[in-house]
């Protein structure tokens, strides 16, 4: 499938089933819509002819150049055929975690997805030691012959339960040293608790930090108050200026949510880069009727923001002054393999979720959902309940009509299952409004390639 | 070509020993949390 979109002064060509990426001219333009038109087949004699009288004799030069690109395999090409026992080397391992450090905050964000820190428990628990190690030694032991594994500190806020960070970074240090396994760390934080002891501690242990902030002083303080009610952007954001100055060249983000009080987020990504240049912005996940969550008439102002957006890094970049966008970040050389982009974020059955209680969820958003908890460290064996697991294993591309018409599919790969159960009360559907916002995000990141 | 600019060759391959290796990192240990985004991961088989 061959999208053909234009943006700014451009019209791009991208072929979504080799990623191949071409940028066109008025006449390369038309003639690939008359490729499109005739099924990927060079047009008919009849559209040639009439091509030729409105664009000039060049018309059948650049059907042959075309002809040529679709030999090489960079436009119309055909979908790959995958089966299942190649979507994993022996069979689906758990290798990934977000480990729930403890279930409470210190802010009380209007939008917390963990309903501020306790997902909708009502109690707020901090993770034990003991149950921290069990979890990272099921992780190990589930992942089989993997050797790269990822461990996520998240929470509520992980930095609310230091010692217990600390004990459990050595911790699976020396279970990696043990097992030759790969431990990468990462953490999200809210910033409170950041001093320059933590600092220097992350920085040497975490290969990746998130750092919530959502951009201007104003709109952080919005959503994002103390258990007070008091704005938190000016304990928060000098914590980050330093800790930024001493990540260096270490992979951060600082990361932001934007909702509908806030459609003109690009002022508030500009202000996040006035701290730092790894940066983030993401639109709310919200339930319909809170008031600021994202709705279908805000799509189009968001879609002119993200292109605002583009502009202004294309404009960074040019000035020398450069910063990565997360969701504008796109590896077109050394990006992942086919099979990668038709499993998505393995969900449930690479992914899961340990929470303080030690109980097993298929993610961090599912967490709290008590039809999704899959099993417990605490139980011996650990055990992964196979009616709970079982229908994440059909959320594949294929597996989603949604998906089999659209050009973006290889990048989200048929997004996010919890979004899904929120919008549609199952995993296997698709959130129209991220699709389209998703779709949008891609073509500003097709478009800053060229 | 006159009139095509190619920006960016085909990029989506089947890996050369036709099957996943599974060495790539979960793309929400990233920065989303909240959205699926795989296609700014970089691959990571040791085979590549």
């Amino acid at each position: 499938m061959v999208h053909l979109f234009n943006f700014q002064k451009d019209t791009l060509a991208f072929d979504s089933e080799s990623g191949a990426l071409h940028k066109l001219d008025d006449l390369s333009a038309a003639v690939v819509q008359s490729y499109i038109e005739h099924e990927g087949q060079r047009p008919s004699e009849t559209a040639l002819l009439q091509l030729e009288a409105s664009l000039g004799p060049d018309v059948r030069e650049c059907c042959s150049d075309i002809d040529e690109l679709i030999a090489r395999g960079d436009l119309f090409s055909t979908a790959k055929t995958i089966t299942p026992d190649q979507l994993y080397p022996d069979q689906p391992r758990i290798k990934s975690m977000c480990l729930h450090i403890c279930h409470d905050c210190n802010l009380r964000c209007e939008y917390c997805f963990a309903s501020t820190g306790d997902f909708g428990t009502g109690h707020r628990t901090m993770l034990d030691i003991e149950t921290g190690r069990k979890a990272i030694d099921f992780l190990i032991e589930a992942s089989g012959p993997r050797r790269n594994l990822d461990i996520d500190f998240f929470g509520g806020e992980p930095l609310m339960n230091w010692p217990v960070v600390v004990e459990l970074v050595d911790y699976c240090e020396k279970r990696g040293q043990e097992t030759g396994k790969i431990l990468r760390l990462t953490m999200t934080t809210n910033g409170v608790l950041l001093d320059e002891e933590k600092s220097q501690f992350i920085n040497q242990h975490f290969k990746n930090v998130v750092l919530s902030l959502d951009g201007r002083p104003e709109v952080h303080d919005r959503m994002r108050p103390d258990a007070g009610g008091k704005g938190s952007y000016q304990r928060i954001a000098p914590h980050f200026k330093d800790f930024v100055t001493l990540r260096g060249d270490k992979e951060y983000y600082l990361r932001g949510t934007f909702t509908r009080h806030n459609l003109d987020f690009t002022e508030d990504v500009l202000h996040l880069a006035t701290i730092g240049n790894q940066l983030s912005m993401e639109p709310v996940v919200a339930p319909a009727g809170v008031g600021y969550e994202i709705r279908p008439e805000d799509l189009p102002a968001i879609e002119a923001e993200y292109e605002k957006l583009a502009i202004e890094i294309r404009q960074a970049r040019e000035k020398g002054q450069p910063f990565n966008f997360f969701h504008f970040m796109l590896d077109l050389s050394h990006g992942p393999c086919a099979f990668k982009r038709i499993k998505g974020c393995g969900v449930g059955i690479e992914y899961i979720a340990v929470t303080p209680e030690g109980d097993i969820y298929p993610c961090h958003q599912f967490v709290g959902e008590t039809e999704f908890k899959m099993g417990s460290v605490h139980d011996s064996p650990i055990q992964i309940d196979p009616a709970v697991q079982k229908p994440f294993y059909s959320l594949l591309v294929p597996d989603k009509p949604e998906c089999s018409q659209c050009w973006a599919k290889y990048f989200c790969s048929g997004g996010c299952a919890a979004n899904s159960l929120h919008v549609n009360g199952h995993v296997h559907g698709v959130d129209p409004i991220s699709c389209q916002l998703q779709k949008k995000r891609l073509e500003c990141a097709l478009w800053l390639k060229t | 070509m006159k009139h095509i600019q190619t920006i960016s060759e085909a990029c989506i391959h089947v890996s050369a020993n036709q099957s996943a290796c599974g060495e790539c990192q979960t793309s929400c240990q990233s920065a989303c949390k909240t959205s699926c985004t795989v296609a700014n991961q970089a691959c990571e088989s040791f085979e590549r």
